[in-house]
């Protein structure tokens, strides 16, 4: 437990009765990539809501780097922690450079110059150097995305959580954005990932969760959960992704 | 085309314009009041507290269904006697307008906050900025982009209002207008056509740019 | 407060309000027509018609009512235009509301999402018969708030009658202060018969916005 970036135990968290996470422990290495999968309203959400302390749990504890964030100034928390979410959220009245710049120099209080040339650099790497002051509103939902992976990562976070943010994409737009959260991976970043992308999942893991009803059902390496379930729950989930061919006579 | 002259005679045409400068004066006191008092209305209304949202929905009700030529006399002539005191015109005005205004900036300020999407909270609070910071940079900014063209349009709003004035007695542009006509009753009896038809250029020229301006600023900052 | 004197007088308000009533009501429905033409002039294009609406439009949203009463019952006599002034009231007010019902009529209209106005077609109307049955009813329940809010604008409008000598509310309340100096009676009185005029029909439009949006329109359908 000891080198642990993130650990949680036992977390709960209700809403208005409703037991949404009930009892969920988990711990992350430097650089562990856990994916988190399983039906939806199962408090994938929640779960990674409350790691940012955007949700208060019931009960349970959260530590990042050995230190529970339950007493902890939550604005501090979040400036270590990165998180993207489903529904573009760019703030549309600022371009682009603007969207990247304000948190490292707001809340990190970094020298603007110096920043700015970071984000120059690192949209370069995402493909999107041309985009540098267009609006929100000019970009398609992929390149939305893959700004908004970049402003999480300019604030050089601990610990990254991707909340399905390639859920509301085309279909077209899911692989450019699916392919930075790769090269994330392989650069060594520590992610905890919910997704819907079976395939994606398996290729980006180092563990897989399986969740539902607001308990971790299921936990492995992703080559033994995708191909070799061992719950029926989660043989039941996974088989809702394929289908049986129609053969026609 | 007779009589059009009169519009030109003597000093007419800087009496109208020393008219159209008197709306344009009362208008100008009468939207910053309003903006000022408006901005701590929206709030105000924003709060949970509903003895508050009660009073408040009260005023915004209130100066929306009384007409405000109804305000004016009531202020004009009624608090008047009531407080025993000679208010001018311009006074009463400024008065009502504000009281106008303020409610009804109050109700668009109220609606401009609640109409951010609940996401670009989160967004801001996500990258660990703290709740100043995400009130500075993120939620006002676009509250303010929803808010001035409105805001603008109820200038525009105010403006035409202003004409009203005239009733309780303030010499404003139309006043003026009339008096010209009065005076060059036997010397030019149709001028009062193009008087005006003049008054209505003019308000139309004080109105119309504003309006415009609105509308692009509106469709400039669309989110 | 004298009532004797508010119960005397009664009989002049309720006769200046149905001044107010009658000439709001016509000005009312007359710029709903201009209002729907212009409207019709500008949706399909129509060549010189949809340039001349929207300048109409344009001067009678910028302009004030009591300026163009002045214009209509003291300017035009002089060109031998010679209009009475219950006359001059409802044209100005139809002057002034035509442009307001055009444009929440065009609202209303373009809020019809693209793919309501083509799904009609797709399943064998005439364009005619989209304008009917798909485009018009969703159009319109979109367009009533706005044409309700209208509908008290013009009302509150009508205030200004006095100016060109209409016996209407204000009018009466301004001769009995100046008559009798009762300024808080006849105050009294005047802000009473115009809430009574105008909180029921607001009061009328909420309740059918209401029941619009239950039967499934005017939101986000």
């Amino acid at each position: 437990m000891g080198n642990s970036v993130l650990e949680i135990r036992n977390l709960k968290k209700g809403f208005d009765g409703n037991g949404v996470l009930d009892g969920i422990s988990l711990a992350m290495g430097d650089g562990e990539v856990v994916v988190v999968v399983g039906p939806s309203g199962c408090g994938k959400s929640t779960l990674l809501r409350c790691v940012n302390g955007l949700e208060t749990p019931d009960s349970g504890e959260i530590l990042l780097d050995g230190a529970p964030i339950g007493g902890m100034d939550m604005v501090q928390v979040r400036r270590q922690i990165g998180m993207v979410f489903q529904s573009y959220d760019l703030f549309p009245h600022m371009d682009v450079l603007g969207n990247l710049s304000l948190g490292p120099v707001k809340a990190l209080k970094r020298p603007k110059a110096q920043v700015e040339a970071e984000a120059v650099e690192a949209l370069g790497r995402v493909g999107l150097a041309d985009k540098l002051h267009a609006l929100p509103r000019q970009l398609s939902g992929g390149q939305k995305q893959r700004v908004a992976l970049v402003r999480a990562m300019l604030m050089q976070p601990r610990l990254l959580l991707l909340d399905e943010i390639t859920a509301a994409l085309d279909p077209e737009m899911v692989r450019e954005v699916l392919n930075v959260v790769l090269d994330l991976a392989r650069d060594g970043r520590t992610m905890l990932i919910v997704t819907h992308e079976m395939r994606f999942a398996e290729a980006v893991a180092d563990r897989v969760l399986f969740l539902e009803h607001g308990r971790i059902v299921e936990e492995g390496q992703p080559a033994e959960f995708f191909h070799h379930p061992r719950t029926e729950r989660a043989r039941a989930f996974l088989d809702t992704f394929e289908f049986d061919t129609v053969k026609k006579t | 085309m007779r009589d059009l002259a009169v519009l030109f005679k003597g000093n007419n045409p800087a009496r109208l314009l020393g008219g159209l400068g008197v709306t344009l004066k009362l208008s100008l006191v009468s939207v910053a009041l309003s903006v000022a008092l408006g901005l701590a209305v929206g709030v105000l209304m924003t709060l949970k507290n509903p003895v508050i949202r009660a009073v408040m929905r009260l005023w915004l009700e209130t100066v929306r269904i009384v007409p405000q030529l109804v305000l004016l006399f009531l202020v004009y002539f009624g608090m008047a006697k009531a407080f025993n005191l000679q208010m001018s015109g311009e006074t009463a005005a400024v008065i009502v307008f504000t009281f106008w205004g303020a409610g009804e900036m109050g109700d668009l300020v109220r609606g401009a906050i609640t109409s951010i999407p609940r996401h670009q909270s989160d967004s801001g609070a996500a990258l660990g900025l703290t709740r100043g910071q995400v009130w500075r940079f993120v939620l006002l900014p676009q509250a303010g982009r929803r808010l001035v063209p409105q805001a603008i349009n109820l200038a525009t709003r105010m403006i035409k209002t202003t004409s009203l004035v005239m009733l309780i007695g303030v010499v404003e542009v139309l006043k003026v207008g009339s008096q010209i006509i009065d005076a060059a009753r036997y010397d030019a009896p149709q001028g009062a056509v193009w008087v005006y038809g003049a008054v209505f250029l003019l308000y139309f020229l004080a109105c119309w740019p504003i309006s415009l301006l609105a509308r692009h600023l509106e469709k400039r900052w669309a989110c | 407060m004298d009532t004797g004197f508010m119960v005397k007088f009664l009989p002049m308000y309720l006769r200046a309000a149905g001044l107010t009533l009658r000439l709001g009501a016509a000005g009312i429905a007359l710029s709903l027509v201009v209002g729907a033409l212009c409207c019709m002039a500008r949706h399909f294009r129509v060549p010189v018609l949809d340039r001349l609406a929207g300048i109409y439009i344009e001067l009678a949203r910028n302009t004030p009512l009591l300026v163009q009463l002045f214009f209509l019952y003291f300017g035009l006599p002089k060109v031998g235009i010679k209009l009475d002034a219950e006359t001059c009231a409802v044209a100005g007010l139809t002057f002034l509301g035509g442009a307001y019902m055009a444009e929440s009529l065009r609202s209303g209209l373009e809020s019809v999402d693209r793919v309501q106005q083509e799904s009609g077609l797709c399943v064998g109307l005439t364009p005619m018969q989209n304008l009917r049955y798909v485009i018009l009813p969703q159009g319109l329940a979109t367009a009533i708030p706005s044409i309700g809010a209208n509908v008290i604008f013009l009302i509150k409008e009508t205030s200004v009658f006095s100016a060109v000598a209409l016996a209407d509310l204000m009018y009466v309340a301004k001769d009995l202060i100046g008559m009798y100096y009762k300024t808080d009676e006849a105050l009294l009185m005047l802000t009473l018969a115009y809430l009574t005029l105008l909180l029921p029909i607001s009061i009328a439009f909420t309740l059918l916005e209401r029941r619009l949006r239950h039967a499934g329109f005017g939101g986000a359908v």
